[in-house]
Formats: C-alpha cells, sequence, structure tokens
C-alpha cells in the first residue's frame, strides 16, 4: 500500500513550529517511515505547481501552523483544504490568532507607519512603502498583502483538528500523528489536548488557595517568583485557570507563571474575560477608588490576557483607528 | 423632540433583588425614562461574567449597565463587591479594544430607588449619545472585509 502523504505548510509565524516537528528527534523517523512527505517548505523544495498536479483530498493530512495575515497565505491554505482529506491546525498561531494575532489591537496602518517612519532606526525621507506590485528592472513584481485583520485557519478554511500549543510539545504531535495514522480519530473539532484546566495538572495546584485573594499585581520583569508556591496566589497574573492541560506545565516547571498558549479550556468560549473575572474577583478592594487602583495594577489586560488569543476572542480585533 | 437623534441601544443587567424590582418601581410609578434599555435580569451583579458585557458589545450594543444592590446590601454577601472590582480592570480591557470606557456604567439601584434607577437611564443614554453609535460587530465586519480587498499601503 502507497504511504499516506503528508504536507506542513507555514503562515505568519516564527518557525518554532517546524523546530518542534525537528523536536521529535528520533521519532521523526518512525514519521517519515511511515509517511510520504509532500510539502515542507522549511526542509523540502516543493512549489506550489507541485500542490497545484495533485488530485483533490491526494494528501492524507496538512499540518498547518501560523496565523492567516497575508493573501498569499489565504491562497495557499484553500489550495492544501482542497488537496488534503485532514487539515490539522498546527500550534497556538494557527488554532488562535497567536503572537502575531496580537496585531488585531492596532491597524495595519499603524502597524505601517511605525515599521517605515517612526522607528527610531528608520531613516526614510521619502516616505518609501512596501507596494504589492513594484516595478524592478522592467518587470511588475506581485508580492502578498498583508490584511488589516489577522485570522485563526479557521476562519479561513474548515479545520479538523487543532493541536495546540507555542509550539506544541513533542509527545502531543506524536499523539496526534499516531491516532491519525491508525484511523483512530477524535470527534472532527476536537482539540487534541486533556480536557481539563492547566491549575488541575500544575505541580504548585496544592499551594493555591480555595479563596484567591490578591492584593497587588506583581510582574516578572521586576519580580521573581517563588518557584514553590501558586504564581497567582503570589500575585503574578498565571493564565492557569483559563487555559487548557496539555503541555506538560513547561513554564511552571520554568518558574514561570503560563502565558495561555494552550487556549481555554473545553466550555470556556473566551479565554481573556474567564481570567479576568477570577483575578479581579479575588482583588481585596472595598470601595471604588481602590478597585481602580488595584485593575491599575493590572498593565497591559488586553495583551496579557489574550497574548495568544485576541483573534479567537470574542472581540477579536480592535477598532482603534475607526 | 427631534426625531433623527440617536438611540442607544443598552444592555441592563440588573440583579434581581434589588435593581430589578427597583426598575420596576420606575414602571409602576410611572416615572418617564427613554426605552433604551433591554433589561436582563440576573440574581446578583456578581453573577455579571465579563464574557456577557463582551458579548453584548459584540452583538451590537452600544452600551452596558449593571445594576446591583447597594455595597453591604448583596443578597449574596459580596457579589457587588465582586462587580466592583471586575468592573474597572473590564474597562481597561475594552478600551485597549478600540471601546470607550464610558459605555460600561456600574451602579446600585435598591428596590425602593425607581427615581435613581430613572436618572441612571437618562444620564446613561445621554452619555451614549454624545459617544454616537458603537455597532461593533459591524465594524470590526467592516475591516474584515478590507482583508478582502487588496489594500495596497499608501506610498
Ligand atoms: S494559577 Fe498557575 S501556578 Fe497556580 S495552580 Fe494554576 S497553573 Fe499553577
Ligand atoms: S504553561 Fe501555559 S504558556 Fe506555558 S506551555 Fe503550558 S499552556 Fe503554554
Ligand atoms: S443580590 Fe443584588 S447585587 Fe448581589
Amino acid at each position: 500500500m502507497a504511504k499516506p502523504k503528508v504536507a506542513f505548510y507555514w503562515c505568519a509565524s516564527c518557525g518554532g513550529c517546524e523546530e518542534a516537528v525537528v523536536d521529535l528527534a528520533e521519532d521523526i523517523l518512525k514519521v517519515v517511515e511511515a509517511v510520504d512527505i509532500v510539502l515542507w517548505p522549511v526542509a523540502l523544495d516543493f512549489k506550489l505547481k507541485d500542490v497545484e498536479a495533485m488530485a483533490d483530498g491526494e494528501i492524507a493530512v496538512s499540518f498547518i501552523n501560523g496565523a492567516v495575515r497575508l493573501s498569499e497565505q489565504e491562497e495557499w491554505v484553500q489550495l492544501l483544504r482542497r488537496k488534503s482529506g485532514l487539515v490539522v491546525a498546527f500550534g497556538s498561531c494557527s488554532h488562535l490568532g497567536g503572537i502575531p494575532g496580537l496585531a488585531n489591537l492596532t491597524t495595519i496602518e499603524e502597524i505601517m507607519a511605525n515599521k517605515y517612519d517612526r522607528a527610531p532606526t528608520i531613516d526614510n525621507p521619502d516616505g518609501t512603502r512596501p507596494l504589492p506590485r513594484p516595478v524592478v528592472d522592467g518587470y511588475e513584481l506581485e508580492l502578498p498583502t498583508p490584511w488589516n485583520t489577522v485570522k485563526r485557519l479557521d476562519e479561513v478554511i474548515e479545520v479538523d483538528y487543532y493541536l495546540p500549543g507555542c509550539a506544541p510539545p513533542p509527545e502531543l504531535i506524536m499523539t496526534a500523528v499516531q491516532a491519525i495514522l491508525a484511523g483512530e480519530l477524535p470527534p472532527k473539532g476536537s482539540v487534541i489536548s486533556p480536557e481539563k484546566t492547566l491549575c488541575e495538572s500544575c505541580p504548585l495546584n496544592e499551594s493555591k488557595p480555595d479563596e484567591l485573594v490578591i492584593t497587588e499585581f506583581k510582574r516578572v520583569a521586576t519580580s521573581q517568583p517563588k518557584p514553590d508556591e501558586c504564581y497567582l496566589a503570589q500575585g503574578f497574573v498565571c493564565m492557569g485557570p483559563a487555559t487548557r492541560s496539555g503541555c506538560g506545565e513547561r513554564c511552571i516547571h520554568g518558574n514561570m507563571p503560563c502565558r495561555g498558549c494552550f487556549g481555554p479550556p473545553p466550555g470556556a468560549r473566551d479565554q481573556g474575560t474567564k481570567l479576568l473575572s477570577a483575578i479581579a474577583s479575588a482583588g481585596a478592594a472595598e470601595n471604588k477608588d481602590e478597585a481602580d487602583l488595584f485593575a491599575k495594577g493590572f498593565v497591559d489586560p488586553a495583551g496579557t490576557l489574550y497574548r495568544f488569543s485576541v483573534p479567537s476572542s470574542i472581540l477579536k480585533r480592535t477598532l482603534k483607528g475607526k | 423632540m427631534a426625531t433623527d437623534q440617536f438611540e442607544p441601544r443598552i444592555v441592563g443587567f440588573l440583579c434581581r433583588w434589588c435593581s430589578y424590582t427597583g426598575a420596576d418601581l420606575a414602571g409602576t410609578s410611572r416615572i418617564q425614562y427613554p426605552p433604551n434599555m433591554t433589561p436582563i435580569r440576573v440574581m446578583c451583579s456578581g453573577r455579571v461574567d465579563p464574557t456577557f458585557v463582551v458579548q453584548a458589545f459584540a452583538e451590537g450594543a452600544d452600551g452596558v449597565m449593571i445594576a446591583g444592590c447597594h455595597p453591604g446590601d448583596c443578597h449574596y454577601d459580596v457579589g457587588n463587591y465582586r462587580a466592583m472590582r471586575r468592573v474597572p480592570m473590564l474597562k481597561n480591557l475594552l478600551e485597549q479594544f478600540g471601546i470607550s470606557p464610558e459605555r460600561l456604567m456600574l451602579t446600585w439601584v435598591s428596590a425602593s430607588e425607581g427615581r435613581k434607577f430613572a436618572a441612571d437611564v437618562v444620564t446613561f443614554t445621554e452619555t451614549l449619545r454624545r459617544l454616537g453609535p458603537l455597532n461593533f460587530a459591524g465594524e470590526t465586519k467592516a475591516t474584515d472585509e478590507l482583508n478582502l480587498k487588496e489594500t495596497a499601503p499608501a506610498v
């Protein structure tokens, strides 16, 4: 029997998800043995026309990482959707919008202005900006256009499964690959990770009080958390109560509060408001002034509560600049 | 009265023990106030999950009011303190999403304060008239549609 064909593709991402596949170490050999990789831009030289030449549905599964930010990315993922039996959103950016999704807290005009005019290291007196169709040596080139809004993969194409994490841990990738190869698939639309919160599997959970009280916020930039007490109880914003388990508590083991890369736990629609509800209620403020002061201590709520999930939040983007 | 003035859509989360009863009293006492609010009866102001508030904005509300018992009077003891602690933080969050913090109002209305309830609705409606329509759903959809066009960055 012919080996199933597998594609890896990247959109708006940092390369960490590619690294995660390489991190499979010897396990990658098992994967390579069992499948035929037909597309993997970071490692193998296949082109758009190679994929276009395939029959619809010919690729058994496409693992797509990164958020969708450019016109070109939309074209690629639509092509891959047509050519693939299954599409797996691989990693936080594809699943939730991820770090690139933070761009939805501003506008493309602002980003362009910062990058090409305002940055202190920029000297651009003519105000040159990238063009979608520049003419170079008499040839008109077509460049991908950045959009105003960064999207999750499932806002652009239908997604069968989600592999969460920034980046997904190797064990989880192997679980997913083996399940797919064995045809033992969870219900369509599943996030391949345990159905509980990070707090429930956190080694510091014992020290998390039932009745949480936060008197003052602390930040990892300016003070160091004690490694043996629930970070939230210490006043560091930890996304654990509003985040799905399955990462192996990587950050916690590194003495870092969870930043929320696995996305909301089952049943929670919006990761940010879920945590906001928990931490704000844990405040000790007894009147409006104290409550205002307490809220002020929580710097950059949107960037913290939705570090990986602005495009999957209920509000999805800012209206700033409108 | 000008007929073309902007009529904001307000979602009001009213705690059933004090504020909803207060709103009822405003009605039975025939106190006049603008009809802009859709009241939603909740058990306690502490029951108003911040998720409800963002959902209301995402579905087209121009303003959201949360009304509960006065501090010390909550039937669940501290529910209104929870609301009081959440609201400023939620306002900061909304602001980052381009939603003016003035569009979220927290107030205390007892069962006997029909007049205060009406006055709060008047003030809030006026604030929202001044701010103009939010139409978050429509505006985000419009920016989404920008995605469909090729947005040639200005040279
Ligand atoms: S809040 Fe963070 S540190 Fe505390 S138990 Fe949950 S995941 Fe662990
Ligand atoms: S602890 Fe949180 S941020 Fe860190 S890997 Fe796990 S889910 Fe992601
Ligand atoms: S019961 Fe009215 S605010 Fe809690």
